[in-house]
């Protein structure tokens, strides 16, 4: 038998699939679901909620004063804004390093992550070693992100156990003083905005 | 009453290096993206909350040896098994055996960005005044809950500071449980490190989490 299944009409088909599939199969037979929805709940994820969302509330915090008060003040509002709202962010506080002060953001329990802003997280952030050390060890976590911060630099590490979703402002790199928003935003990486990087300077452009 | 979390990593050792991935990688395999797919989907019918979906994930016996969306799939099997909307005859068949049972509503797909749009705000009406006070030294309580809570073992025992009141939030360890929203108030708490770990690696630093009024006492 397991011969046959092997050259059968799913042979290429690992067993997780197979799994997946069949219970895909299963929830429409009875009428659970509507599969046409999940495409559209994979290509919002995949093509159009990501990290460029959060990369644009960074930059313009950094070229408007009052935007970036806003969005320490209320970050659910300040970000609604720019039109970005909803699941897994419905509870939103933004916190912005300094030349003293770094933040870093972590969930020990499970893998919350403010997904209007940042899109779905990176398999590191759900698994075991980083939940298990941020909390312990956020400078010999950054430094494996190879990131090294002065030792007077505070860290403050946040563990999401409830629906607030954290969003770092990452500092903005010198010599950006004349720059867009535009040109700023692409210099916010998604892992600046989880603290475990900073945003890029300028000599990688 | 048995209940074991096997989420619940903060401050372990021995599970080696950090695994990098480039920005813009999303799914890594077609049927990943099926299975967040169909969480969102069954999720959307209102048969369970969130909740009561982490708390069957974090219970899988094997939960640490399986990869995220595994675990993901194993918690998608349970809640339908547990909600009597696939018996898990079924799911061994990988078939309908019995007609479907009613469920509250199915998504569509043209309602896909508005329930998006909208997520699920756990803000709610206080239900009376809060107990602490932004700056007050509080203590994680002691709990050994046989059921889905949100409160940390590494922080248990432990005293910090008030450092943002949120207002009242939908408390995790009743909704969990099929026994209401339970409004309670939340706080984000901060600790120093040198309070939580014996011998911290390096400089201080602190750490904070976010805690249900019923997670803390006066020290």
């Amino acid at each position: 038998m397991e011969h046959d299944d092997e050259h059968g009409p799913h042979s290429d088909l690992s067993d997780i699939e197979r799994r997946v599939r069949a219970l895909e199969t299963l929830l429409t037979e009875k009428g659970y679901i509507d599969p046409a929805a999940l495409d559209v709940l994979i290509d919002t994820y995949q093509t159009k909620v990501g990290p460029r969302n959060g990369a644009r509330v960074v930059a313009r915090a950094w070229i408007d004063a009052e935007f970036r008060e806003r969005l320490l003040r209320d970050a659910t509002s300040a970000v609604a804004e720019l039109e970005y709202s909803g699941r897994q962010g419905e509870h939103i506080v933004a916190v912005e390093n300094t030349a003293d002060r770094h933040n870093l953001v972590v969930c020990t329990l499970c893998s919350c992550y403010p997904w209007p802003l940042l899109g779905v997280p990176p398999v590191w952030y759900k698994s075991a070693p980083y939940r298990s050390r941020a909390v312990r060890d956020p400078r010999g976590v950054l430094a494996e992100f190879g990131v090294t911060l002065p030792a007077s630099t505070q860290i403050h590490v946040w563990d999401s156990t409830a629906e607030v979703r954290y969003l770092v402002i990452p500092r903005r790199p010198p010599g950006t003083e004349a720059w867009g928003e535009e040109a700023l935003a692409a210099l916010v990486t998604r892992d600046s905005m989880i603290g475990t990087g900073l945003a890029r300077s300028t000599a990688g452009v | 009453m048995h209940y074991l979390s096997h989420a619940d990593l903060g401050g372990q050792s021995g599970f080696g290096p950090i695994v990098p991935q480039p920005q813009g990688e999303v799914f890594h395999a077609a049927w990943e993206a099926r299975v967040f797919a169909l969480t969102l989907a069954m999720g959307a019918t209102g048969s369970w909350n969130l909740d009561m979906a982490r708390s069957a994930r974090e219970t899988l016996p094997n939960y640490l040896e399986l990869s995220y969306y595994e675990i993901w799939l194993g918690g998608l099997e349970r809640l339908l098994s547990a909600s009597g909307l696939v018996g898990p005859d079924e799911l061994a068949a990988g078939q309908a055996l019995r007609p479907a049972a009613p469920i509250p509503r199915v998504l569509a797909a043209e309602q896909v960005p508005s329930l998006l749009a909208r997520g699920s705000p756990a803000a709610r009406p206080p239900p009376g005044p809060a107990r602490f006070a932004l700056g007050q030294r509080v203590r994680a309580r002691s709990l050994e809950a046989p059921y889905h809570t949100r409160l940390p073992g590494y922080l248990r025992g432990r005293i910090g500071v008030i450092e943002r009141v949120h207002g009242a939030h939908v408390f995790a360890d009743s909704h969990a449980r099929g026994l209401g929203e339970d409004p309670q108030w939340l706080y984000t708490v901060v600790f120093d490190s040198r309070d939580l770990w014996e011998a911290a690696a390096g400089p201080g630093h602190c750490v904070s989490f976010d805690a249900w009024q019923p997670y803390l006492e006066n020290p």
